[in-house]
């Protein structure tokens, strides 16, 4: 089954598709080498946050995904 | 990735009915406006005073359209947890909070936030934070097309500084 990784808003023309598949588990270096350099250069910036199964991690370097988590990336929101 | 959510739904003949004391919505279709604030103003009699705010889609320049896209598990939770944070931080009797998700025109309406309360200030200033908070503090990706395809909105220093006010 793997992660599903989901690139929400700017971040999935970085990536050119909305999600990805990749195998589990996956923790902060897994990601950053799944999502390509300039996802990953985005992805360090503190104004990124990263979401797994539905909440947003206080600290992202903590990752730990495992095989059916979806793993969302979250750029900086705009919305009204 | 965008869903209808309704959290009362509405029969064929009753007219629309509002969760209260918060009604929360995501919505991937036009909304009526008038219909709304008539149920809002109706559910809360006691009130003393009603504040409403109707953000759309601005006409500018060669924008043709405004796209909104959010993320399920985090949006709409999100959007209660800041309808009951402007409810406990004002006075209000009742709040109403809808977002549109998906593609819309200029001159649509795109966010409708209502606030109840006895007093006036509690409601203009709930209904202002409520409206802070939405623009840059809850789960919404913005991109709008022009005469050169689709661009990305950035937020903006100015709707940072205005979600500092309320620290």
């Amino acid at each position: 089954m793997g992660v599903r990784i989901l690139f929400l808003g700017p971040l999935s023309d970085l990536a050119g598709e909305p999600e990805r598949e990749v195998p589990a588990p996956l923790d902060w270096a897994g990601l950053l080498e799944a999502v390509g350099q300039k996802v990953a250069e985005q992805l360090v910036e503190a104004r990124v946050n990263v979401a797994c199964g539905g909440k947003v991690l206080a600290d992202k370097t903590a990752l730990d995904a495992h095989d059916g988590d979806e793993v969302a990336l979250l750029p900086p929101v705009s919305g009204g | 990735m965008a869903t209808r959510s309704r959290c009362c739904p509405r029969s064929a003949v009753a007219r629309l009915t509002l969760s209260t004391p918060l009604d929360v919505r995501l919505l991937d279709n036009g909304l009526s406006v008038g219909e709304a604030l008539a149920a809002f103003n109706a559910a809360y009699g006691e009130a003393g005073g009603i504040v409403s705010f109707r953000g759309k889609v601005r006409p500018d320049g060669d924008v043709k359209a405004l796209e909104l896209s959010h993320y399920e598990p985090l949006t709409q939770p999100g959007m209660y947890d800041l309808a009951h944070a402007a409810k406990s931080r004002f006075d209000l009797d009742g709040a109403l909070v809808w977002h549109r998700v998906g593609v819309m025109t200029p001159g649509e309406t795109i966010v409708l936030v209502a606030t109840a309360a006895r007093h006036r200030r509690d409601a203009f200033a709930a209904a202002d934070y409520l409206m802070d908070h939405l623009k840059s503090a809850a789960w919404f990706w913005k991109r709008e097309k022009r005469s050169h395809g689709w661009h990305w909105v950035e937020p903006r220093e100015q709707d940072h500084a205005d979600l500092e006010r309320w620290k």
